[in-house]
């Protein structure tokens, strides 16, 4: 596999695999410019990528989290202790105030892109390891 | 009028059921703690479930009967009898010291009545020297834990037992000597058994139940004499008719009698026959400072042999203390029982004694029912009625005595089918019904609880009381909440209205294997982490192959993802299946290497095997690949699935050991591998009743018999920790093999999601009984299709280690990262914890006990 990266609009976009290589509604995590990220394929073909650990337990985790529905929204639930995260916001969906990073994610040419830096939201995570 | 003392100091004599339910009572009352209490206990150990005394011998403990709950404004001196009440100086004297009192409660209870039979007694009788004769050794009484004790220690080793007494008491110790495996015979005056509560027919049809079941009755004799052997021994009985019945062990239970010597020495009145003479506000009619309740109390005179009557009397003394103006309403001396596998129930007036009423009775030999209704002599009014065999429809009956007969009497009493029995009957029931006459608790009670928001049957025992008794009412407020719109919400979870129950039905019946096209035609949205595991889960049960393959990877948990169990930091922990916990010397040294060569923390669990923790997943297949080439397989420790069959070592070391402990674990750990269930399923096999390998902790436990093996059901350790109870008795290997596939099918199917096999069989109407009816009578007709399950399962297992091995595309998934495979995940470090990795996080301390942890070293 490449580790390709182009710049555009100021945000350096790293390819990261082939498009087929996600599964439906499974994560994978990747490396980009030393940060873990998770990378999603939701069922009806979209792509989300949150940041890999999980802030409330403080482990690198998130990929391996079921993927779902909460209303309309996207989700995935932390392998851990099953809180749910918004996967285009990354907002914490059971503990207010919780949130992981997003990233900006595509599909050019088959192949899919990650985006640093991430989207910092303006919620603070709960911190570290407890 | 006399004005009522509401603060003092308050003794209590008598900690049983009802002294303790006074307490209660009393406590929430009295909130401001004006009353300073004092409870006198004779017994060494506080209050019990005395009405389910008989479960100890299904194995339930004594904790498990307790219902004394601690209350630091109560001064509890447990093992201090009252010994006398001095009226004048208001004090009760015990071996230790006096109390005074403002105000007295007795709450003594009954001693059981034995006949002055020639030769119960040690001793030569009255004359004899010493306060109370003493029974001869293998005579006994069926009262206190205690009494249960020392009868199976006694019953050890020997054979043949007798009970004096066919009443509800003699049945209850019958079936008690029977499951100590004793044959056993009970001898009665009357000429049908529980003379007091059936009438002839009904006695016919329990008589036949009762033989069935290997207990020999000897009705319209009396015993005339105990016999010893020389040695000291028991020898056996003489009867009336003359005939003579060995025994080595005898229990009388002939009968109660109110505990009222106390009373008797201070010059209280008395009830005429016995019992603490009180008014209906059970105060006694001669002291106004004492008051008496439960079975030593006799309201008006009448002493009643039953705990909710004394609850009642316990209710209405709270209340006087407090000032309130509360009488004892009379009692309904309903019973409903369970007597060596049968049930009966009697309600009203069974006997028909009522002026003019009319009996309509129903008999049938096929199914061995027997019910018999008293009406009023224009047949409208419930009066009363008796019940054999099947006693659905005693709920709603007993609550409609004295009313307007819920439905026509045929329809009320021919068994339901639909395993409900309260049919509509509720619903036409008065708002004044008693529901549940254990605890007195009114149908109007119930509804006005389920509108404040008591939304199911937990809630509303919490907030009434309600069933906590003898249960019999759960059934009728179950329908209590249906009835009132109260929507019992089944829904697994925002995607499903279903229950998990449901969804395996659907799922088999209409054969869907993915979930998408489950949740298009049932659900709604694309899942969650509730729902996806368990229908994978059920897709597993169902046999669909490789829990991997296609979309059935992302309904799985993490650890059915990745065959291992997730750490706190992410890494995994990989568990080598070693059935029955028996292992080579060569296999534990693969074990051995594989954890040095991959720098894995190693621990022996509880159920017999070995974990190794610290897997990152990209490591996970190459410790797998090592360990399935030496002969392992997965584990399952991942899996909501059967996990191990523990066992001791059996009767192939062990010098007690009557049958091979660890050839059944391994065969069952091997028959049941792979299993997929709604929760974790543990198991183990004990050689010998000495129960080394703890399998009444299990959902389901064998233990060895010289006959075969003892089948235990529905045990956890875990959170709420449960024993399993006795399922069937010295069954042979084929039929235990049998019924633990039963078993285990049914639960699979009904169960719901994390639920355990103790809670789904608290929740199955009819409970483990039921359970026994589809299992061994297969009454819901069941039984192949369960057991075809079960084959199809066991012809189809694999091992899904050797099976990701075997496959690139599945291998792929255990990477690191999906751009950068060869880089281990950076966040997971290590530090050394004696002599082995640990995860390394800076909050972490090693746990200190203040001793020298190791030479030279100091903290
Ligand atoms: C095997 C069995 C099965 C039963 N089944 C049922 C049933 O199905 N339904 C039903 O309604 N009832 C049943 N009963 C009856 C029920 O248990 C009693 O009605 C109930 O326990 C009465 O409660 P109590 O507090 O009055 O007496 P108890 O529970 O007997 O308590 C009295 C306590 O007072 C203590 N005591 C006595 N004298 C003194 C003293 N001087 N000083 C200090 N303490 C003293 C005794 O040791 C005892 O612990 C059953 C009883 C037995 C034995
Ligand atoms: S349960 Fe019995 S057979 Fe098994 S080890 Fe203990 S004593 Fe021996």
């Amino acid at each position: 596999m490449t580790l390709d990266a182009t710049i555009t609009d100021g945000l350096r976009w790293t390819v990261v695999c082939p498009y087929p290589r996600l599964e439906p509604e499974r994560g994978v995590a990747a490396l980009v410019d030393g940060e873990q990220v998770a990378l999603f394929r939701t069922y009806d073909g979209a792509l989300y990528a949150i940041g890999q650990r999980d802030p409330i337990a403080g482990a690198y985790v998130m990929a391996r989290g079921i993927v779902g529905t909460r209303g309309d929204i996207p989700t995935v639930a932390s392998p851990l202790h099953k809180q749910v995260y918004d996967l285009r916001t990354g907002e914490c969906l059971d503990v207010p105030g919780v949130a992981v990073p997003t990233y900006r994610v595509r599909c050019r040419a088959g192949l899919v892109e990650v985006a640093t830096p991430a989207v910092s939201r303006p919620m603070a995570d709960v911190g570290g390891a407890r | 009028m006399r004005s009522e003392k509401t603060s003092g100091r308050l003794v209590v004599v008598g900690n049983g059921m009802v002294g303790q339910r006074f307490v209660e009572a009393l406590r929430s009352r009295d909130t401001a703690g004006r009353w300073q209490v004092t409870v006198l206990g004779e017994e060494a150990r506080p209050a019990y479930d005395r009405v389910r005394l008989s479960a100890f011998f299904d194995g339930v403990s004594a904790e498990e009967l307790n219902l004394h709950r601690p209350d630091d404004g109560v001064d509890l001196r447990l093992g201090e009898p009252a010994l006398a009440i001095d009226r004048d100086r208001r004090v009760v004297r015990t071996g230790a010291g006096e109390y005074r009192y403002d105000a007295l409660v007795l709450a003594t209870g009954s001693y059981p009545f034995v006949p002055p039979i020639d030769g119960v007694y040690v001793d030569a009788g009255p004359d004899a020297p010493g306060p109370t004769p003493r029974l001869r050794p293998g005579v006994f009484v069926y009262r206190t834990l205690d009494d249960l004790a020392a009868i199976r220690d006694f019953a050890k080793g020997r054979r043949t037992g007798v009970v004096i007494g066919g009443g509800l008491l003699g049945l209850e110790a019958a079936n008690a000597l029977r499951l100590l495996g004793l044959g056993t015979h009970v001898v009665e005056f009357a000429p049908r058994l529980m003379p007091m509560q059936v009438d002839e027919a009904g006695g016919a049809m329990l008589r036949r139940y009762v033989e069935e079941l290997g207990v020999t009755p000897h009705l319209g004799v009396a015993t005339t004499a105990v016999r010893s052997r020389p040695d000291g021994g028991l020898a056996g009985l003489t009867l009336s008719d003359g005939g003579w019945l060995p025994a080595d062990l005898v229990v009388v239970a002939a009968g109660i009698r109110p505990r009222d010597e106390l009373a008797r020495a201070a010059g209280l009145e008395l009830g005429e026959r016995g019992g603490v003479r009180v008014d209906t506000t059970c105060r006694s009619t001669t002291d106004e400072r004492i008051w008496a309740v439960g079975e030593c109390a006799a309201v008006e005179g009448v002493c009643y042999g039953l705990v909710a009557p004394g609850y009642a009397m316990a209710e209405v003394v709270a209340d006087r203390l407090v000032g309130g103006t509360a009488r004892f309403p009379g009692a309904d001396t309903s019973t409903k029982l369970k007597l060596l596998g049968v049930d009966v129930a009697s309600f009203g007036d069974a006997h028909g004694r009522s002026p003019g009423s009319l009996d309509v009775t129903f008999v049938d030999p096929a199914t061995r029912v027997y019910a018999k209704l008293v009406l009023s002599d224009d047949a409208k009014t419930l009066l009363g009625g008796v019940l054999v065999g099947d006693v659905t429809a005693y709920p709603t009956l007993r609550a409609s005595v004295g009313g307007p007969l819920p439905g026509p009497p045929l329809a009320l009493l021919a068994p339901s089918g639909d395993g409900t029995g309260t049919g509509a009957g509720i619903a036409a029931l008065p708002g004044s019904a008693q529901v549940c006459s254990c605890n007195a608790v009114t149908k109007d009670q119930l509804v006005g609880a389920i509108a404040e928001g008591c939304r199911d049957v937990p809630a509303l025992k919490e907030c009434t009381r309600a069933g906590t008794s003898c249960g019999s009412c759960v059934p009728m407020l179950k329908q209590l909440l249906a009835d009132s719109g109260v929507p019992l919400s089944k829904a697994l979870c925002e995607h499903f209205d279903h229950s998990r129950q449901e969804l395996f039905d659907i799922i088999r019946v209409r054969g869907i294997t993915s979930f998408s096209r489950l949740v298009a035609e049932h659900g709604r949205g694309r899942g969650c982490d509730i729902c996806k595991p368990v229908v994978a889960s059920i897709l597993a049960s169902l046999g669909n192959g490789y829990v991997l393959d296609g979309e059935q990877a992302s309904l799985q948990d993490t650890n059915d993802h990745f065959l291992a169990n997730i750490q706190r930091d992410g890494t995994y922990s990989v568990v080598p299946r070693i059935p029955g916990g028996e292992i080579t010397p060569e296999k534990l040294i693969v074990i051995g290497e594989v954890a040095r060569d991959f720098n894995l923390y190693t621990k022996i669990t509880g159920g017999q095997r070995i974990d190794l923790f610290g897997a990152r997943v990209e490591q996970l297949p190459k410790i797998w690949k090592r360990l399935v080439d030496a002969g392992f397989e997965s584990g399952h420790a991942y899996g909501k699935a059967l996990r191990t069959v523990k066992s001791c070592v059996g009767s192939t070391w062990c010098r007690y050991g009557v049958q091979d402990s660890v050839g059944l674990a391994i065969a069952l750990e091997l028959r049941y591998r792979g299993l997929r269930a709604p929760h974790k399923i543990k198991a183990a096999v004990s050689g010998c009743a000495r129960e080394c390998a703890e399998a009444r902790s299990k959902d389901f436990g064998i233990i060895a018999t010289e006959r075969g093996w003892n089948l235990y059901v529905g045990g956890n350790g875990g959170f709420r920790p449960r024993h399993a109870e006795l399922f069937a008795a010295d069954l042979s290997t084929e039929e235990l093999v049998r019924y633990v596939d039963r078993f285990l099918m049914f639960y699979i199917r009904t169960a719901d999601r994390l639920q355990r096999t103790a809670a789904w069989i608290e929740a199955l109407d009819g409970g483990l009984d039921h359970l026994r009816s589809v299992i061994v009578d297969d009454a819901l007709g069941l039984c192949a299709e369960l057991d075809a399950a079960m084959a199809r399962h066991v012809e189809s297992y694999t091992d899904e280690w050797r099976e990701t091995l075997a496959d690139p595309d599945r291998l792929r998934r255990f990477t690191s990262f999906v751009n950068a495979p060869d880089v281990p995940d950076p966040s997971i470090t290590f530090e050394v914890e004696r002599g082995q990795p640990v995860p390394a996080r800076p909050d972490r301390r090693p746990v200190a006990l203040g001793l020298p942890t190791r030479m030279g070293v100091t903290n």
